[in-house]
């Protein structure tokens, strides 16, 4: 169907200091339109002051089959933790 | 020429005339919320209507006040006749299709974001105080109409075709918005506002840009069209407007909703 | 002996699945999960997502009237947000693989269905302040409870969903508290709007859970998380205490307080209208269905210009950076 308008993923910085938070997405059918429909969609209620959009097709995302190898090996990495290492307790904040 | 007009009517007057085009835009646009060509559209169709009743009601209170009676913004709105109202002759035209919405839009657009430029040197604190609010939105307002003119203008021959004759359709409203009335020449003097013939040429260059863009032809001046919105003579359309709108508080007068 | 590796598989797939769902694990879009499940939730989210969207009508149908600049803005909003609705709730669909036009498609093919309320008219501007009060309200219930289902983009859609709702209601409440302060003629428009819209209201939580089809299956899923009557009574529960703050009567001569079971007794609903309405029959129907057709047909030279000319400026721009676009389509 040659009027279907792509989809878009919608990325908005609600503040500052604050990163981009995906929030949902639209249908545009370019990325101008896209940007004015985020805000119009994603905005009203001043949830934002900065949007991204990317098209949906262009994300790659990890497959969840790939899971247990991708995240898995983390889990026992223990000692990239802070309470890994005891401290006595006259050191306070480190 | 000497005027009978105080400043003070004028102020009544104008800020009735920017009130009733944002009122009578706003209502129109709502008139979309549910038919929109696209759920996205429809949101932001509503977005600008919502914009532009916000902005009536802030002329409409100040007319109220400025007029001293006690008539709020409601009262305004929902009382007065279509012989009353001073909004363009454009503002009050029917939706149409999506093309002939988006022409009257952009081309009342144009006017609006100069007038509101203009106002801001305004001498009255409140009419600076209300265009500086509302520019933010037109400008928005502005590049949104003028995107869709130029993505209908240059999309395919179909909404080509619609778009050219949406803007041969709206053309002969124009004169109206760039003509300036004796009450202008008053608000003028008295540094509350500016002369809408000055606002032409800028209005009519960016105009000028986009339908090039827009690879539209700008139709042929229409300079004999009768008729003013500013004086109280509307198309037939305002009166049906009206009559629906006002229709719950005409029915039961002095009640609160 | 692939067949049977095959099905040895999905008895295993399909335990597993069960178990993340018993472990409240939300199951997200490239997660593997049972076809009945991506099905039941393809039926379920767009026929809500249906529901925003025909929901918009009765209520817009006021908009051009209603009765002060305040109101008229807040109604555009409320029906504005609908839309809203109607889209986030179409994008979770799309997450499970079909597209926004195929939905569009079932609901004028008359292939998926809406929530049947919306064929009632709204004949007085009370009726906006009810339906705010009444629909949203039991429409809130229903949301609340799916702010936890399984299915992640459907949970995060409500949640949304629900954070723009609460001034829907308020504003429907607010609107009845004006009438009923008001004259004697608004009062009676107000008690006649509750009149007409509280058993449709009822009506909304779907056949009692005896009857209820898809019911059992949505539960194990944790699809839905109460039954269609648990949610009933939570809404009249709720609304009860409100309708007596508005001084107005609610029209079911078997409402009382049951001491004993700390909930609200009520009448029978009637089954066969609510079955009538389901099927076309309902005083708006036609009308629905013909505004949606025609918003959709109406709309087609708008989107297909904006792609070709989304598609022409892309290729100018192509040109003019030397780019080559692979995908000729
Ligand atoms: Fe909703
Ligand atoms: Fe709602």
């Amino acid at each position: 169907m040659k009027n279907n308008w792509p989809i878009w993923e919608v990325f908005i910085r609600s503040k500052n200091g604050l990163s981009h938070k995906h929030v949902g997405s639209l249908h545009a059918a370019d990325a101008e339109m896209a940007i004015e429909n985020a805000r119009d969609v994603y905005t009203r209620r001043s949830e934002g002051i900065s949007i991204w959009v990317v098209e949906s097709k262009n994300i790659t995302a990890s497959s969840p089959a790939d899971a247990a190898a991708l995240f898995e090996p983390a889990a026992d990495k223990i000692y990239r933790h802070p309470t890994f290492y005891i401290l006595p307790d006259e050191v306070k904040h480190m | 020429m000497q005027s009978s007009l105080s400043p003070n009517h004028a102020l009544f007057e104008f800020a009735l005339f920017m009130g009733d085009n944002g009122l009578i835009c706003g209502h129109r646009l709502s008139e979309w919320t549910g038919h929109g060509p696209a759920l996205e559209q429809d949101i932001a169709i509503t977005n600008i209507s919502l914009d532009l009743i916000g902005q009536a009601t802030s002329w409409l209170n100040l007319a109220g006040e400025v007029e001293g009676k006690g008539r709020s913004a409601d009262d305004l709105a929902y009382f007065r006749s279509d012989r009353q109202y001073r909004n363009f002759l454009l503002t009050e035209q029917p939706n149409g299709d999506w093309a002939m919405t988006i022409v009257r839009q952009f081309l009342f657009d144009c006017f609006h974001f100069e007038m509101l430029q203009a106002l801001l040197n305004s001498q009255d604190e409140r009419v600076v105080a209300i265009a500086a609010k509302s520019i933010k939105e037109v400008v928005y307002h502005l590049r949104y109409n003028s995107e869709w003119m130029i993505r209908l203008g240059d999309g395919t021959v179909e909404s080509h075709r619609r778009m050219q004759r949406a803007l041969k359709e709206q053309w002969r409203f124009l004169g109206e918005l760039y003509e300036d009335q004796e009450l202008d020449q008053v608000l003028a003097e008295s540094g509350i506002s500016v002369l809408p013939s000055s606002l032409k040429q800028a209005a009519f260059s960016r105009m000028r840009g986009v339908l090039k863009e827009a690879t539209l032809k700008e139709p042929a001046a229409v300079t004999d069209f009768k008729g003013s919105g500013r004086k109280g003579i509307h198309s037939e359309h305002l009166g049906h407007l009206l009559a629906v709108m006002q229709s719950v508080q005409r029915a039961y007068p002095g009640q609160e909703w | 002996m692939p067949a049977e590796g095959k099905t040895i598989e999905n008895a295993d797939l399909l335990k597993a699945f069960q178990e993340r769902i018993d472990r409240d694990e939300k199951i997200e879009p490239k997660d593997w999960m049972p076809d009945a499940y991506r099905q039941t939730l393809i039926r379920q989210i767009s026929q809500h997502a249906h529901s925003e969207v025909i929901g918009m009508l009765p209520e817009g149908n006021w908009i051009p009237r209603a009765p002060s600049l305040r109101r008229k803005a807040a109604l555009i909003a409320k029906v504005q947000d609908e839309a809203g609705h109607g889209l986030y709730l179409y994008s979770a669909a799309e997450t499970l693989g079909i597209d926004r036009e195929t939905l569009y498609q079932q609901l004028l093919a008359g292939k998926a269905k809406y929530s049947s309320i919306f064929n009632y008219p709204t004949l007085t501007w009370a009726d906006i302040g009810a339906v705010g009060w009444l629909v949203d309200g039991a429409a809130i219930m229903n949301q609340v409870m799916l702010t936890r289902t399984s299915y992640g983009p459907y949970a995060r859609a409500m949640v949304r969903i629900c954070k723009e709702e609460s001034f829907h209601q308020r504003q429907g409440y607010e609107i009845l508290l004006t009438l009923v302060r008001g004259s004697e003629e608004q009062k009676a428009m107000a008690q006649d709007a509750l009149d007409r819209w509280w058993w449709p209201s009822l009506m909304m939580f779907g056949p009692n859970d005896a009857e209820s089809v898809h019911s059992a299956q949505s539960m194990a899923w944790r699809i839905k998380r109460k039954s269609n009557d648990e949610l009933r009574q939570q809404f009249v529960d709720a609304t009860v205490p409100q309708a007596e703050v508005l001084g107005l009567q609610i029209p079911d001569a078997d409402l009382k307080w049951n001491e004993d079971r700390g909930h609200y007794d009520f009448g029978e609903i009637d089954w066969n209208e609510f079955w009538s309405v389901v099927h076309g029959n309902g005083p708006c129907n036609r009308e629905r269905m013909a505004a949606y057709q025609d918003a959709h047909a109406n709309g087609a030279w708008v989107r297909e210009a904006a792609m070709a000319y989304a598609e022409k400026r892309q290729m100018r721009k192509n040109e003019t950076t030397g780019k080559i676009d692979l995908q000729v389509a």
